[in-house]
């Protein structure tokens, strides 16, 4: 019976879930770089402010944040009119959806660990850098990067992780059209209601697997370079 | 290259205020933990900004203030050696040696090699910093800024955080290096034997201000002020107390001195180092101070004794105590003879201080 329902299951919320996954993560990656570079160098004062805003989806539910985001983009409401009568864009219902959706919720986790990385990178790394004649693009990529490899990764990792599973913000912003939003756990929200335990099975492994294996890669690479660990 | 430095800087707990200026090619500045010494540094390399002052190097102005000039650090050509080396980890020792030239890639990586020779790195080209000894991580933040070609170069206490032996080692080494540079070097230290090795002219400063600045063999020999003795390693001080031309009451040690040399006016102080004591067996003689050993510490090649004046003539016994080092050749004579019953200020080697 497996074996017949694996031959018929539609695959199309893998790559749908893959597809905004991998978008939401790269548009988090430079966001999130360029935030956690610029809250670093606030005011104490100012950066406290922006780094609560930018980190409550985080700690919000995410159906929180689908109901702002609903607020924003609905056509009914200006920026929504705007984008649907000048350039075409529809956000509400669609992939794009997703992808937003996916990336307000994940946001923090690639800001916050870039963030920690950028902080612990030695100050007089950029110093000898900048008397060294080295222009600042070329400190930031060449010095600040690889020294922040390790967090950068594990931030993309985990924010990758969760954009793939994202539910709440994704299903009230983008809805669940089966081939266009209908991401992995959608799916299994779905198909749980009608009482199919071994699709949402199925899927719940390939979340699991996923996520597993994210955590793994993770966990490699933060060891990686350090041959000696002290344990206590 | 003539070197000109003017700061003012807010800082925490004091303000930098700051002037000095130099013809030397081998610059130190000594002062105590914290005092601005590394700010100081930091903002001739551009690396930090100065509130107020003028830089200039050669006819080179980097900062002026008033005509609100601040060049980049990036445009200064100024090298500047960190405490920990600031070596790029990701980056071989060849890649650190290039990472700031500029030009064609054949003519960078010629360059590279000269260095590699020219400071002993050749075998370690494809290494990582993490892979290197204390040494060896020295060579090649050094053949990275030489490899720039500074025009001065700023060596930010390079040694702070070796142990004693190797640090003479890298010390000596860094010197043999530094031989054959043109350009100005300054080196800041609290350690006065570095300095005082390294350096032509010295600067002192204390709490963010100069406290003297001159000739660093005149300094040592004879410091003028209190805070340059303490730093160039005078152990014993006491408020004087003028009484004419040649005589002084020394409170803290309770005793009169007198001196052949006229007392400056203005001298608030004395110092004593603790090497100059002139043991005395017998009969007292001018200017002997009696004195109670409180402790002794037995060091490899030489014994500390830490002393305090017995009643002296002013009748009050004095409150500081003493400290007297003693060489082992001459501890042969001690171990023989016993404690001397005085020590004597010998009338050349007093300090005279001011506050």
């Amino acid at each position: 019976m497996l074996n017949e329902i694996l031959k018929n299951l539609d695959w199309s919320p893998l790559f749908i879930s893959l597809k905004t996954g991998i978008a939401a993560t790269g548009i988090c990656f430079f966001a999130g770089l360029y935030a956690a570079g610029r809250v670093m160098r606030m005011s104490k004062k100012k950066r406290a402010f922006v780094d609560g805003i930018l980190t409550l989806p985080m700690v919000l539910p995410p159906t929180v944040a689908g109901f702002f985001l609903l607020l924003v983009f609905s056509r009914r409401r200006a920026l929504g009119i705007f984008l649907f009568d000048e350039l075409h864009i529809k956000v509400v219902q669609t992939w794009l959806g997703c992808i937003i959706a996916a990336t307000i919720i994940a946001f923090p986790l690639m800001y916050r660990n870039a963030r920690a990385a950028f902080e612990q990178v030695d100050m007089n790394l950029i110093h000898a850098g900048r008397t060294l004649g080295m222009p600042e693009y070329v400190i930031f990529w060449k010095i600040v990067m690889p020294e922040a490899r390790p967090g950068i990764t594990s931030g993309t990792i985990l924010t990758f992780a969760r954009a793939l599973g994202e539910y709440g913000a994704t299903s009230m912003l983008a809805g669940n059209i089966p081939g266009k939003t209908g991401t992995i756990s959608q799916k299994i929200a779905m198909v749980i209601q009608d009482g199919d335990y071994i699709t949402a099975g199925i899927w719940v492994t390939v979340v699991l697997l996923i996520a597993f294996v994210s955590l793994y890669l993770i966990n490699l690479i933060a060891g990686r370079g350090k041959r000696h660990i002290k344990r206590w | 290259m003539a070197v000109y430095v003017e700061l003012r800087k807010r800082m925490e707990g004091f303000s930098l205020d700051l002037q000095f200026q130099s013809n030397s090619k081998r610059i130190g500045i000594l002062g105590a933990s914290g005092c601005g010494k590394s700010m100081t540094l930091k903002s001739i390399a551009g690396i930090e900004t100065p509130e107020e002052g003028r830089i200039q190097i050669g006819n080179r102005v980097l900062f002026d203030s008033d005509e609100k000039i601040n060049i980049k650090p990036q445009r200064r050509n100024a090298g500047y050696l960190f405490q920990n080396y600031a070596l790029f980890s990701a980056m071989t020792v060849e890649g650190n040696i290039g990472a700031g030239l500029r030009g064609r890639r054949k003519e960078r990586q010629e360059r590279v090699q000269e260095m590699i020779r020219k400071f002993g790195l050749l075998g370690l080209e494809k290494r990582f910093p993490g892979e290197l000894s204390g040494g060896q991580q020295q060579r090649t933040a050094l053949a990275r800024i030489m490899a720039y070609e500074p025009e001065i170069i700023l060596l930010d206490e390079p040694y702070a955080a070796l142990d004693m032996f190797l640090r003479d080692r890298l010390q000596q080494e860094l010197l043999d290096m530094l031989g054959d540079y043109e350009g100005t070097v300054i080196l800041v230290s609290h350690n006065r034997d570095e300095i005082y090795r390294f350096s032509d002219e010295l600067l002192v400063m204390e709490k963010g201000r100069a406290a003297c600045f001159g000739k660093s063999k005149d300094i040592f020999s004879n410091p003028k002020k209190k805070a340059a003795a303490g730093l160039t390693g005078c152990k014993n001080f006491s408020k004087i107390r003028r009484i004419d031309e040649h005589h002084l009451e020394a409170s803290d040690f309770g005793i009169h001195l007198c001196t052949k040399r006229k007392i400056p006016e203005n001298a608030a102080y004395i110092g004593f180092r603790a090497h100059e004591f002139e043991p005395v067996w017998g009969m007292r003689e001018e200017n002997c101070i009696k004195v109670q050993v409180e402790s002794a510490a037995q060091l490899p090649f030489e014994t500390q004794y830490f002393l305090r004046s017995e009643r002296g003539q002013t009748g009050e016994p004095g409150q500081e105590q003493i400290c007297w080092f003693v060489q082992r050749d001459r501890q042969r004579e001690i171990e023989k003879k016993g404690l001397p019953s005085y020590l004597k200020f010998t009338e050349e080697h007093i300090l005279f201080l001011e506050g």
